[in-house]
């Protein structure tokens, strides 16, 4: 059986809102996180992710200065600031979800958590 | 060189009410910076000022420009920036300048900066071929014309340089780019060209950084732990240098952090694609910024590139769309999420009874995973439920009726029901969100910069 762990053991976010769009950052910790997350987190894995959510679409933008995914997800938010009937109107909590999302372990695992 | 040190000490209408105090006290500060208006702010002064011609700014600004007296007494470098004039800066300059003169200030100039309110002329814009179709959607202006309230354009950095070149120490502005309360500084001290597109990112990035407070310091950092104390969090300082480098820190002392990761997090906060960061001013290339730790709390931003303004400027409208409310019970006991699922069906169920259907709603169970339905992992049945009821209507008296339909299941419903307190929950009126675009030559920032006793004279 494959050895899995949390996309938040290498990796931090950030999510916000942009209209009825929202947008999640996927921030790895170390240059090797980045390779890897830039394999496993393609549109199509977050797309599958976010189903219950039902975003039109995915688009992903990198931002390796930062070692950094940008996934902008189109129409999540179910109207977006003022018109969602849901908690989380604004797509704050979208990023930590990402956070728990099950990813197969890499082999060069200890390299991408955080460095003390 | 030249570097001056610009802190924000707000990030949205609401913030902490002493950061202006403590980072303007902390932070050796040459320019405090306030900004207060989220995307549908506007809309809500729109409604104030409508009801009443010297409303419609944001009222915390003259109450904080009096707690910080002292320091433009102490500190004579010390300039302020703020967005806090809303939808009437002119009413806001009067009013702070009001609030100074009664404490003993009277030499120094304050200005506002209009030009951004758009609804007086809208038709004359449309006669010009602007059609204000929906920039996400594409959809058609007319759809919701006749419910517009507000319509504003995000104005650049120029109005805030003009004031600053007309030696105003409290600039109040209208709707401007939340970078631009960063931005104009920098152009005013180190005498940036316009065209210069690469220097006028660096500041922008800056402004982008520190413009949110505390989320570049530590604030809802994701790698959270209790040693971040976040109690005492201080809020960011961006230090700008002449030829463009950009460092981020907080004022000694403070609790949070200032690390690659912290700032990293908002750089990304809110953006879409990263090499098109559209502002009045530059369209910004985030993509290869880069974040190094100097020492601790001083981290060193490099890498914004730069290219030409749009020929457009960003307009936020807002309009009037229908009514919300939502209402919360506590579900409690074992079977929490069955008992709140059937307590749920209960209220749409009575409300089918009475004949009355609302265009939409929805019932969450928050506590089983609900902020993010059906994405968090399983989690293991909790004993209480929150269970959350909403509602939107154009119709203000259905909404009504559901919420009055919460109370009843405290002797109604099912066993365990709790935590239902207070009033029945007023609807609100909704005001959704219009972004648009105007061409550039079309708008043009006023700004008005005066004495503070020719403020207070003003009838």
């Amino acid at each position: 059986m494959v050895e899995m762990i949390r996309v938040g053991e290498i990796a931090h976010a950030r999510s916000g809102d942009k209209g009825n769009h929202a947008n999640v950052g996927i921030l790895a910790y170390t240059d090797e996180g980045y390779e890897y997350l830039g394999n496993v987190l393609t549109e199509t894995r977050l797309a599958e992710y976010f189903i219950p959510l039902r975003p039109r679409m995915v688009e992903r933008f990198s931002l390796p200065g930062i070692k950094a995914y940008n996934f902008l997800l189109h129409e999540i938010l179910a109207g977006g600031a003022s018109r969602s009937l849901r908690i989380d109107t604004q797509g704050k909590v979208l990023g930590l979800s990402v956070l728990e999302m099950k990813i197969p372990k890499p082999k060069n695992y200890e390299k991408m958590v955080r460095q003390k | 060189m030249k570097s001056i040190r610009i802190g924000n000490a707000a990030g949205f209408w609401g913030d902490q009410i002493d950061q202006p105090v403590y980072l303007t006290r902390d932070g050796q500060l040459d320019y405090l910076t306030l900004e207060y208006l989220a995307e549908l702010t506007m809309s809500i002064l729109a409604h104030q000022k409508s009801r009443n011609s010297d409303a419609g700014y944001v009222t915390d600004f003259p109450e904080v420009i009096k707690k910080l007296v002292p320091y433009l007494k102490e500190q004579p470098q010390l300039k302020i920036i703020t967005n806090a004039g809303g939808m009437n800066p002119s009413a806001c300059a009067k009013m702070v300048s009001e609030n100074l003169l009664s404490l003993g200030i009277e030499d120094c100039k304050v200005a506002s900066v209009d030009g951004d309110h758009l609804l007086p002329d809208l038709e004359e814009h449309q006669k010009a071929n602007e059609s204000f179709t929906h920039f996400e959607t594409g959809d058609d202006f007319n759809t919701v014309q006749e419910r517009i309230v507000s319509a504003n354009a995000y104005l650049g950095a120029s109005g805030i340089v003009e004031a600053l070149n007309q030696d105003a120490r409290i600039v109040i502005t209208g709707r401007v780019a939340d970078a631009a309360l960063t931005l104009a500084p920098a152009i005013y001290e180190f005498g940036w060209d316009w065209t210069d597109w690469d220097r006028l990112s660096a500041a922008t990035v800056a402004g982008h950084i520190i413009e949110c407070g505390a989320q570049a310091t530590g604030g809802i950092y994701s790698d959270w732990n209790e040693e971040i104390d976040l109690a005492n969090v201080g809020y960011p300082i961006a230090i700008l240098e002449e030829d463009g480098s950009v460092f981020i820190t907080k004022p000694e002392g403070t609790g949070g952090l200032v690390t690659p990761e912290t700032v990293a997090e908002q750089i990304i906060y809110e953006i879409g694609d990263p090499t098109q960061y559209m502002t009045p001013d530059v369209v910004v290339d985030f993509s290869h910024v880069e974040l190094e730790q100097v020492s601790p709390d001083l981290v060193k931003v490099t890498g914004a590139k730069g290219t030409p303004r749009p020929d457009a400027y960003k307009v936020s409208m807002a309009y009037q769309d229908g009514y919300f409310a939502s209402g919360t019970l506590v579900i409690c006991g074992r079977n929490a999420k069955k008992k709140a699922e059937a307590a749920a069906k209960m209220i749409f169920d009575r409300m089918k009874i009475a004949g009355i259907e609302l265009e939409r709603t929805n019932a969450e169970y928050l506590g089983s995973g609900d902020s993010v339905p059906g994405v968090w992992p399983e989690v293991e049945e909790p004993f209480e439920i929150v269970l959350r009821i909403s509602g939107y209507d154009s119709s203000k008296e259905s909404v009504e009726r559901l919420m009055k339909e919460l109370a009843p299941l405290v002797t109604s419903g099912v066993p365990g029901v709790t935590g239902y307190t207070g009033s029945r929950v007023r609807p609100r009126r909704v005001l959704s969100y219009w972004p648009t675009l105007i061409s550039q030559n079309r708008v043009k920032a006023k700004q008005v910069c005066k004495t503070i006793k020719e403020w207070v004279s003003e009838p």
